[in-house]
Parts: structure tokens; sequence; C-alpha cells
């Protein structure tokens, strides 16, 4: 399959701390990879290097053969990269489905001229809008709750209603930062079957930055894992969880203990 | 109160009254021209007309009714009813420019009138023989004739657009409280060359000002001449600037409500909620910030050009701090990113500072020279320090502060707007 996203040498440092550390990694098309790793281990700032948050101190990041170093983070989720955040961030204040359409920004090709005349083209772009943003919801079982206050909503259901947000910008890439965080079981398996779906759907290709080792083992196609800023270890999920390396950086001086227990680190 | 909105949201009985007030209300202005009550009851009539819950159609044409033919009316009667109407007119339009900026997109700016000089000043010193001093004549004269004032309402429309992009590009990178200094310092910076730039060459006339600043033509007086009415520039100017200013108004409620109402205006939510989360949606924050600024400016550009024209005379004096503080004030009062609010708000705090606050000040002051007695103390002996005029600024502090304490979401905050979904 094809290469959709290369990360080449990615440096990343604050100060005097190296955040990220000469990272590869390469991304299939279609295919949900995971990044894990301890906290502190870079794995947020990778996500923001990738999305234009920061600037990369060195390397090169290439998605669809086109590099993104030097780019906005608004000129790189309109090339189809789109991110969610670790701690949700919603537009509070606005509706639900405004958050959705929000995301639609980038694909709205109206002028302020027809934004001020109200042009006929107005009237069909902003029907044609409201009408996906409704259908997105409907993708995340939101869409009874369109008109309230996204801040209003229960903490699964904003993580949910940031996913569509995210789907809205119709990415061909998604980077999702602990999409099951906070969530129970069961709800975070809800998460990841529809996570499978819409990669089905809409061809869809998955970054997940996981804490919780089953959901990244159970829907993963690659797991990358970083420490401090340094890539450990890569490959098929079963393999890199039998890595020396990969035991020592998580379980590390916990390594007398029960196994299930530190699943959770 | 409660009764009173149950009766409001009958149609009926909501019509009824408000036709009740609103000519009760202009039989008492007309009695009594003098009395500030009546006045004020008045644009209570139209406040109340705006909540009743009255037939669309019928809320629409008693608004033109009112603000179109009774409004004059009471203007010729009393003059000053005109000025105060069309000073509400300016500052709602300077209201709902900076809304866009601070109520919308959430950029605090403590400079805004810097751009209402902008549109002011362009109009004087162009219609004023001011021009003269740094151009010579043989390029043109000055004053320029009134018809040009029209041109320059989109010229000042156009130089505030692009004074406020220049604003905007410096500032893009700051947010809150950072931004809220620069903006402040940007407005400083143009009252002081408004100030200072009378040398080496004279642009500004310096804090003397300029006058007399051209008014655009009664191209109407022969119409009038023609039916028969014989009215003088003293009558027919005010009236003009009242029906400038509610044509200008009603233009930046519309595009105000357009703007709002699209994916511009969400943009500007977004930023305002989150400008990392905006961005990474794909919200590109310089030209959403820009076109914001822009915006924001040309409107109280287009006031400036207007209010120079309006009161012949302009100086350094009129666009200080102070002023955009009052802006700011009132679309906070009215309730932030909603345009009502920002209308009711400029009302509200117009109409307080020129009728109601002044009108106590006056009352307190009969009272104080009567020798009335309160509580066994004569007013009379109050020493100067205690003046009611100066009172003034101190209630209109109060009520700011019981405001924010109250209804910190102001009188008529911004509501969602909804769409029909249609089913799956």
């Amino acid at each position: 399959m094809a290469i959709l996203l290369e990360a080449r040498g990615l440096i990343k440092r604050f100060g005097g701390l190296t955040a990220l550390s000469e990272v590869d990694f390469q991304l299939e098309e279609g295919t949900i990879s995971s990044v894990i790793g301890p906290n502190g281990a870079g794995k947020t700032t990778l996500f923001n290097v990738l999305t234009g948050v920061y600037q990369a101190d060195g390397g090169d990041v290439l998605f669809r053969n086109r590099s993104l170093m030097g780019l906005r983070p608004d000129q790189i989720t309109a090339l189809g990269l789109c991110r969610t955040f670790q701690n949700i961030r919603l537009f509070s204040n606005m509706t639900v489905i405004e958050n959705v359409l929000v995301g639609m920004h980038t694909r709205v090709p109206l002028s302020i001229a027809d934004v001020i005349i109200r042009t006929r083209r107005f009237h069909r772009e902003e029907s044609r809008l409201w009408g996906r943003a409704a259908t997105f919801l409907d993708v995340v079982g939101l869409r009874a709750k369109a008109h309230d206050p996204a801040g209003s909503l229960p903490y699964g259901e904003q993580r949910r209603l940031e996913l569509a947000r995210a789907l809205a910008s119709s990415p061909a890439m998604l980077l999702l930062d602990e999409p099951t965080a906070g969530m129970t079981r069961g709800e975070s398996q809800a998460m990841m079957a529809l996570l499978k779906r819409l990669i089905a759907e809409h061809r869809l290709t998955i970054l997940l930055i996981e804490h919780n080792i089953p959901v990244v083992m159970g829907v993963s196609d690659r797991v990358t894992v970083l420490d401090y800023g340094e890539k450990i270890a890569e490959g098929r999920p079963d393999a890199v969880q039998k890595d020396p390396r990969v035991i020592e950086a998580y379980l590390g001086r916990k390594r007398w203990r029960d196994k299930g227990e530190t699943a959770h680190a | 109160m409660v009764r009173l909105r149950a009766l409001l949201n009958r149609p009926w009985p909501a019509t009824l009254l408000v036709l009740l007030s609103i000519g009760l209300s202009c039989y008492a202005v007309a009695v009594n021209p003098r009395s500030v009550v009546a006045f004020l009851f008045f644009q209570a009539s139209i406040l109340l007309l705006y909540f009743a819950r009255v037939p669309r159609r019928l809320k629409l044409s008693l608004g033109i009714i009112a603000l179109g033919i009774l409004m004059p009316v009471l203007g010729t009667i009393n003059g000053y009813y005109m000025e105060v109407a069309t000073q509400v007119g300016i500052f709602v339009a300077l209201a709902l420019g900076l809304n866009i900026v601070v109520g919308l997109a959430g950029l605090l700016d403590l400079g805004y009138v810097a751009f209402f000089a902008v549109g002011a000043y362009s109009w004087a010193i162009f219609g004023s023989p001011q021009a003269g001093k740094f151009i010579s004549a043989a390029t043109a004269s000055f004053p320029l004739s009134g018809e040009w004032f029209f041109v320059f309402l989109i010229i000042g429309v156009i130089v505030a657009a692009v004074a406020g992009v220049l604003l905007g590009l410096p500032v893009l990178r700051l947010r809150g409280d950072y931004l809220a200094i620069v903006t402040l310092g940007f407005g400083e910076v143009i009252r002081v060359l408004a100030n200072n730039l009378d040398k080496p060459l004279n642009i500004t006339n310096g804090p003397q000002g300029i006058t007399p600043i051209t008014r655009p033509p009664l191209f109407y007086q022969p119409l009038l001449n023609a039916l028969g009415i014989e009215a003088p520039a003293t009558v027919l100017y005010p009236l003009y600037f009242y029906f400038l200013v509610l044509l200008i108004v009603m233009i930046v409620i519309l595009v105000n409500r357009r703007l709002e109402d699209s994916h511009i205006g969400r943009a500007w939510e977004a930023i305002r909620e989150d400008e990392l989360a905006a961005v990474s949606m794909g919200v590109s924050l310089v030209r959403m910030k820009l076109l914001a600024f822009a915006c924001g400016a040309s409107f109280a550009g287009v006031m400036g050009v207007l209010f120079s024209a309006k009161q012949v005379f302009v100086s350094p004096e009129s666009f200080t701090f102070l002023e955009s503080i009052g802006v700011l004030a009132m679309v906070i009062l009215g309730g932030m990113g909603s345009i009502p609010g920002a209308i009711l708000g400029a009302s509200a705090v117009t109409i307080l500072n020129l009728q109601v606050l002044k009108g106590l000040s006056l009352w307190l002051n009969e009272l104080r020279n009567a020798g009335v007695t309160i509580l066994g103390y004569n007013l009379a002996q109050l020493p100067t320090q205690f003046e009611p005029a100066k009172y003034e600024r101190m209630i209109f502090g109060i009520i700011l502060i019981l405001m924010m304490i109250f209804r910190p979401q102001g009188i008529l905050p911004a509501r969602r707007r909804t769409r029909e979904l249609g089913d799956t």
C-alpha cells in the first residue's frame, strides 16, 4: 500500500530538553497506527510537530510526498491532516452542530461578497453544509443534541463530538490524541468500533496516541513506541509487546509486579 | 414584571399596549417638549415594541413609523431630541463594529475609537480648507464640494479598514491582556498623531482641530420648496443627518447579521472560544483576525466621516481613550457577541449619559439651589466638592458595577442560531 505520511529524522528541542530525537516512521494508507510510550515520552509533541503547532528543529514530514515543514496548522488541515486533543478542546459556547460546521471551514467555497450579498450560491452552500454537518452528527450519534451548547455534553459525548468535528474537515488522515481517555471499557470499545467503521467508510488513515494498552493492541495494525523522545520499537502489536526494551521502558522498575495491574500505566 | 411579560407574549394585548404607549408618549412630548421623562417614555415604547410579541409585519411597520416619522417630528418639536437620536445611532454603529472584534472574535480592543478618528479626519481634512495647507492649490482646490461627502463615506470605510489591518498585522500573535495593551497604545498613537501633525507639515491642525467642515448638500431642498415647504437649513440638517445615520445603521446591522450567520462568523467565534482548536480545524487565524479588525474598523470609519460633517468640527479631544472604553462598556453591557445587545447597550449608555444622568444632576442642582432640606440637612450648604454634576460619572460607574455583578452576560446575551435539520 502507498505511504501516506512519512517522518524523517524529526527533532524537537525545548531549551535543553530534547523532546523528539530523530524520530522516523511511515504510515500506510488505510491503517490504524498507534504511538505509545510512558508519560513525557514525546507523543503529544510529535502530534504538535506533525500538525504544525510546533516547528520542528530538524528533519522533515512528508504528507502525500509533500513536505509539511513551515506550514501553519490551518494549511496542514486544509491538506487533509486533522487532529483531536488530549484534553478536549471544543468550542464550548457554540452549539454541537456549529462545532462541526467550524470543522468544515476550509471546505467552504464562499467569499465574503457571497456572505454579505447573500447570493444564491450562499444559500445553496449553507444548506449543504448544515446537511453534511447533520450527517456527521449521525455518525457519532449526536444528532438529537445538535442545538445544545457543546460544553453541556457529558464527557464521552464531547469526545465523540471532537471526532465528528475533525471528520468534518474531510481529512485523509486523523491524529487522535487519547480518544478513549477517561472512558469506561464499554465506551472505549464502542469508540474503537466507530474508528474501524470510519476507516472503512471514509478511507481514513488513523494515528492514535493511547495509554489504554488493551485498546492499542486490539485495534492497531502497527505500533510505535517512544521513550524520552526516541523511537525504541516499532512493528506489529504482538511483536512490540514482547520487545524487551518496551517492557523495560514501560514496566522497568515495577517488573516484579503483576503485569495486569500496570497495563494502564 | 412577570405579568407584564405574560401580557407581552399575547399578540393582541401586546399590540394594543405598544400602540397605546407610543401614542401616549408622543402626545406627552408634544404637550411638554422640554420634559426628559416624556421623551424617555417614547424611547421606552420603542423598546417595548421590540420585546412585545406583535405580529411581525405590524412590528416592522410600527418600527418604521416610530423611527422614520414620529422621531423626526418629535425632533422638530425639540431639536435636542434629534441630537440625542443621532448620537444614539452613531454609537450603535460603533458598538456594532466593536462587537465584531470583541464580542465575536474575542479580540479585546481598547483603542477602537482610533478608527472613528481616522474616518472623521479623512473627511475633515479634505472637506475643509485644511488640505490646502499641504496640497498645492494647482492640484485641487479645497474644501471639496459637498457632493464629495458621499464619496468619502466609501473612502472612510476603506481608510479605516486599512488602518484596522495595519493594527491587526503586528498583533496577530497576541491575545488577551497583551492585545489589549497594544490596541490601547494604537488608539493613543492615532490621537497623539492628530494632536501633533501640525508641524512641520500642517495636516491635522493639531489641538485646535479642523473647522469648518463641509456638509453634504441638501439636495432635496428644491423639492421641498416646490412642495411649498419652507424650512431653514438649521432644521433640515439635523433631520438630514438623522436619516443618514439611520440608513448607515440599517446597513451596518444587515452586514453584521449576515457576517455573523455564516462560516466567517462561526470562524470568529471559534477563535474566541479556543484559538488552538480553531486553527487546528483549518481556520486561518491571520485572515480571520485581520478580517475582524477590518470589518469592525470600517463601521467606525464610515460613522467618523458622518460625525465630522455633522459636527462641522473635529479635534483630538473627541477621540480620547475614554471614548474607546465607553464603546466597550456599551458592548459588554448589552451582551458580548449579540447584535440586539450592542444596539441596546449603545442606546442605553448614550441616553443615560446625554439625558438621564444629566437630567438627574440638573434636578439635584435645582433642589440644592432651592435649599431643600433632606433629613434635617440643608442641601444649600453642600460644599462644592459634592456638586451634583459630579455624581453623574459615579452613578454611571455604579450602574456598570451592578450590571456586571448581577447580569454579567449583558442585557441581551447572544442567542445561538438554530436551523431545521430535517429527518434522517
